[in-house]
């Protein structure tokens, strides 16, 4: 039975998010949480969880030794299964523009970048529960249409290849809220906050095959 | 486009809910944890738990009751009541809670809030904000300690200043009207909403639905939160939503 990585690097949401994997899993043992570099390189899937600050998640994923390098191995050479959320799924970028400038993972083109709704009825941080227009993507398979997730966050991923947007939100203006490019996924919503419709993603993740 | 949320309150002292629902088909209504299971079932959009444990002994319970909320209810859980510091806050979230609210801290010390806000970042920062009209009609005044202690401190220019300091959101609970039922103060919303960017949940007041739909529709409040009426049973947490819905205000249903 396969099983899934969660990268413990400090991040506030990794106990719910521990928590709901092992739900969607059905089985907690198949949930590992660690900063393992050598655990990390040989996962079969891999969650990065983050809330916070860009450059503050991208420096304490980085000042674990070898821990980047781990996931490189994992996902781009080996092409287990990632999903990234909220700031776990902005890592994924080139770079992010919050304080400062600050180089992500680059795993999928882009820029993060602070949300500017059209006119200011719309309040930052985006948070509560919105609804996501789609694609078909197995990570969204047997989700209600428009399905809503809970958000947090006041900056969003914008991917240069509008194709690795697999679904968007609207808060005075369309943003990312579900990206992959083959193996590689992210969330801008919080799953393991999102009741059933959270969980059953989560499902779909451990179930997805690029 | 984002949904306005309706988030019940569990008032908690050492561990047991004080001012809870009154759902007959719970098998221990002061527990909080099947309190909170039952308003995840029921649809609320959030919830929020509020420890009113007097004693410092007593605030490990607070913990417990995260940690056991977090293995059940897979939605935001904010938690508020006597958080001084980061490492408070620190604990809480990593307990599992989404969110902290800071009232007397905050209001003693502005930079507790960008002390969360740096480390757990702006979006679990809740200030509580407890505002208390002045005698003279001419605003109103925060008060601390749990509405005890009139600090002379402007409700309006308070809450600029702690969205400022790093809070993400503003939890307003009018003190002249917490526990009347009598409706939020809508006065009051409209002078924090018009003057801060981020969310507002409105808080002190609700005794129907109608009262709910006001603090959206005319107090612009971007969640509502309430107790009594989802604890007495009158009115469910479904029922509400539906009812606001049907007034036209966006809301999450099924």
């Amino acid at each position: 039975m396969s099983s899934v990585v969660l990268i413990d690097y400090g991040s506030g949401n990794l106990p719910s998010a521990a928590k709901a994997l092992a739900v969607a899993a059905g089985d907690p043992a198949r949930v590992i949480v660690s900063d393992d570099p050598a655990v990390v390189a040989r996962a079969d899937r891999i969650v990065l969880p983050g809330v916070g600050a860009f450059a503050a998640c991208m420096g304490a994923l980085r000042e674990r030794d070898g821990l980047v390098e781990a996931m490189n191995e994992a996902v781009r050479s080996r092409g287990a299964p990632f999903l990234g959320i909220c700031v776990g799924m902005q890592l994924l970028a080139t770079r992010g523009l919050e304080f400062a400038v600050t180089q992500g993972l680059d795993w999928i083109g882009g820029e993060v970048r602070l949300l500017t709704p059209s006119d200011d009825s719309f309040k930052i941080p985006h948070m509560g529960w919105n609804a996501l227009s789609g694609s078909a993507h197995p990570l969204l398979a047997g989700l209600p249409d428009q399905p809503h997730m809970y958000f947090t966050h006041s900056y969003a991923f914008y991917p240069e290849d509008p194709s690795t947007v697999v679904a968007s939100t609207d808060h005075g203006g369309t943003f990312a809220a579900v990206v992959a490019r083959s193996n590689v996924a992210g969330v801008q919503f919080h799953p393991e906050k999102s009741q059933a419709n959270g969980l059953k993603l989560l499902t779909n993740f451990l179930e997805w095959k690029p | 486009m984002l949904k306005v949320r309706v988030i019940p309150c569990l008032d908690v002292k050492d561990g047991r809910v004080v001012k809870g629902i009154n759902f007959i088909d719970l098998r221990d209504a002061g527990d909080p944890v099947e309190q909170a299971a039952a308003y995840d079932a029921a649809g609320a959009d959030e919830l929020m738990f509020l420890d009113i444990t007097a004693s410092h002994e007593g605030r490990g319970a607070i913990l417990d009751v995260i940690a056991r909320t977090a293995e059940v209810c897979f939605m935001p859980v904010g938690v508020g009541g006597g958080v001084r510091s980061a490492e408070d806050a620190r604990k809480l979230l990593r307990a599992g809670a989404d969110k902290v609210s800071i009232n007397t801290a905050a209001v003693e010390n502005p930079d507790v809030l960008t002390a969360c806000a740096d480390a757990f970042g702006s979006q679990c920062v809740v200030a509580a904000v407890d505002a208390k009209a002045r005698a003279d009609g001419s605003g109103w005044n925060i008060w601390t300690y749990g509405g005890r202690r009139d600090t002379g401190i402007d409700a309006v220019n308070y809450a600029a200043l702690a969205v400022a300091k790093g809070a993400g959101e503003i939890l307003l609970t009018s003190m002249d009207r917490d526990g009347a039922r009598t409706g939020y103060d809508i006065g009051l919303l409209r002078a924090i909403t018009g003057a801060v960017g981020v969310p507002v949940i409105a808080s002190g007041g609700a005794g129907s639905t109608a009262d709910l739909i006001a603090g959206v529709r005319d107090g612009h409040a971007d969640a509502v939160l309430a107790a009594s009426i989802f604890h007495f049973g009158e009115i469910s947490v479904g029922e509400a939503k539906a009812a606001m819905s049907a007034a036209g205000i966006p809301m999450r249903l099924g």
